[in-house]
């Protein structure tokens, strides 16, 4: 696991590049991401299930689990750091069946979530959570696209540049936070 | 008797919920710094000083720490001699709050019902309010907005008195491993031991507002803090829970007297993002 290279890598994500990077990476991501969280998850899902297209393009691009601050006047975003990923979990294999290549979040995710991950060749990037102010500023412009009447849940395009991100599960289904704990454990 | 108008405590807690927002506590930020020396992972002294450099830019633009807000807790000490004028203190602290939230850019996090339509109340009240009574005339008001992520993470235990001192420390220390990345590490640990269920949960709130690196004023539950502390640090969660030697920077205790057969303990984790704004009127 290497954890001093920083790769540098752009949105949408091909299978060449998620082949690429490996749990315990450092990246940063430059090129459309997409913000959800619960309740845009829950709408996803539901549409599909009644046989609806999604609000957005979801091949090959990536979901950030974020429902920021809301921007000052002048500002392009308020603060945006990643809220805990396992609240998607229920939500997930549904997306990445659908072509959904990455997520960014903080967090575990289930197994369930890691199964599907290795079989649609995918990857969970993990940004840190609380360095809302400093991630902020790799977000370049916003635009709306669904569910407006979700405030800070609503699904927004992001433009970023250099994002900072680190690589949990690989496509490999390899889990950084089990690498890393347990090679600083002393119990 | 000393008058206090309820407007005063609004345009005082409409200032502390942004305060306490976009303003790290000088302690807090010592404690970081401090532990830069002493981490052993490279990645989690990176992610250290990732955090440090968030709470300067937070500082520095009036920006929110974290984009999580949480909900506001407020603690109200209110002294006995003080009669508030001009109107229902409850609506006078969540007026402050709506206007600190609203004003101050900060999230909006609140849905009214729980289960069933949890829509938003769009100005983040109600706040959680706790209100003591104390001697003097003065109002101590603090506000300590605290995310879901880290108090999703929290624990409530019946332990029996035979588990004693060790039986503690177990279920805090599984409590903040089982945690691992989410409550969003480095945390403060707070721990609540005995009363009954909500007294020990609400012991555990209160001692997060503690000042960092002060500790429980009788001896043996401050040696008990820095056991747990050395601990928890032993897990190897580490900083954003990615692995390192740096996963809580303190462990705050408070106890009170309880029942013969009982021996409740509620652990409560707080973030990196230790918000928390005091003033006194």
């Amino acid at each position: 696991m290497s954890e001093q290279t920083i790769k540098y890598i752009t949105t949408p994500l091909t299978d060449e590049t998620i082949r690429s990077l490996k749990a315990g990476d450092s990246v940063r991501i430059t090129g459309p991401i997409y913000t959800a969280r619960d309740a845009a998850h829950k709408r996803m899902t539901e549409a599909l299930a009644r046989g609806e297209k999604l609000p957005i393009d979801i091949k090959g691009n990536v979901i950030y689990y974020v429902g920021p601050s809301p921007e000052k006047p002048g500002q392009v975003v308020g603060s945006a750091g990643p809220t805990t990923s396992g609240r998607m979990d229920a939500y997930t294999p549904t997306l990445l069946e659908q072509g959904m290549k990455g997520m960014i979040g903080k967090g575990s995710r289930s197994q369930a979530v890691v199964d599907s991950i290795v079989k649609n060749c995918a990857v969970y990037f993990v940004a840190v959570g609380g360095a809302a102010a400093v991630i902020s500023k790799s977000i370049k412009a916003q635009e709306l696209l669904a569910y407006g009447d979700l405030g800070p849940e609503a699904i927004r395009r992001y433009d970023v540049v250099d994002f900072p991100a680190i690589v949990c599960i690989d496509c490999e289904g390899n889990d950084f936070y089990k690498v890393g704990i347990k090679k600083y454990s002393k119990e | 008797m000393r008058t206090i108008d309820v407007k005063v405590v609004t345009e005082a807690v409409s200032k502390l919920c942004k305060d306490a927002c976009y303003y790290l506590p000088d302690e807090m930020m010592a404690v970081l710094e401090k532990s830069l020396a002493t981490e052993e992972s490279p990645l989690g002294k990176e992610i250290l000083e990732t955090l440090i450099e968030n709470a300067k830019l937070a500082k520095e633009t009036d920006c929110p720490i974290c984009q999580d807000t949480g909900l506001t807790v407020v603690f109200a000490e209110i002294g006995q001699d003080v009669h508030f004028a001009g109107g229902d203190l409850y609506a006078a602290i969540n007026a402050g709050v709506a206007d600190g939230y609203v004003n101050g850019y900060l999230r909006k996090s609140s849905v009214d019902d729980p289960l069933f339509e949890r829509k938003n109340t769009q100005d983040n009240t109600p706040a959680i309010i706790h209100t003591t009574i104390v001697e003097g005339d003065k109002v101590k008001i603090t506000v300590s907005p605290k995310g879901c992520g880290s108090e999703n993470m929290g624990a409530l235990k019946m332990l029996k008195p035979a588990d004693g001192v060790e039986g503690v420390i177990k279920f805090v220390v599984d409590t903040v491993r089982s945690a691992g990345p989410n409550p969003c590490p480095p945390v403060t640990v707070g721990i609540g031991i005995g009363g009954n269920m909500e007294k020990a949960t609400l012991l555990a709130k209160h001692s997060l507002v503690r000042t960092v690196g002060e500790h429980n004023p009788n001896p043996k539950y401050a040696e008990l803090e820095k056991e747990i502390l050395r601990r928890v640090n032993m897990t190897g969660v580490g900083p954003a829970g990615l692995g390192g030697s740096t996963t809580a920077v303190a462990v705050n205790i408070e106890y009170a007297p309880t029942h013969i057969g009982a021996l409740p303990v509620a652990v409560n984790l707080n973030c990196h993002a230790a918000r928390c704004a005091q003033v006194v009127l």
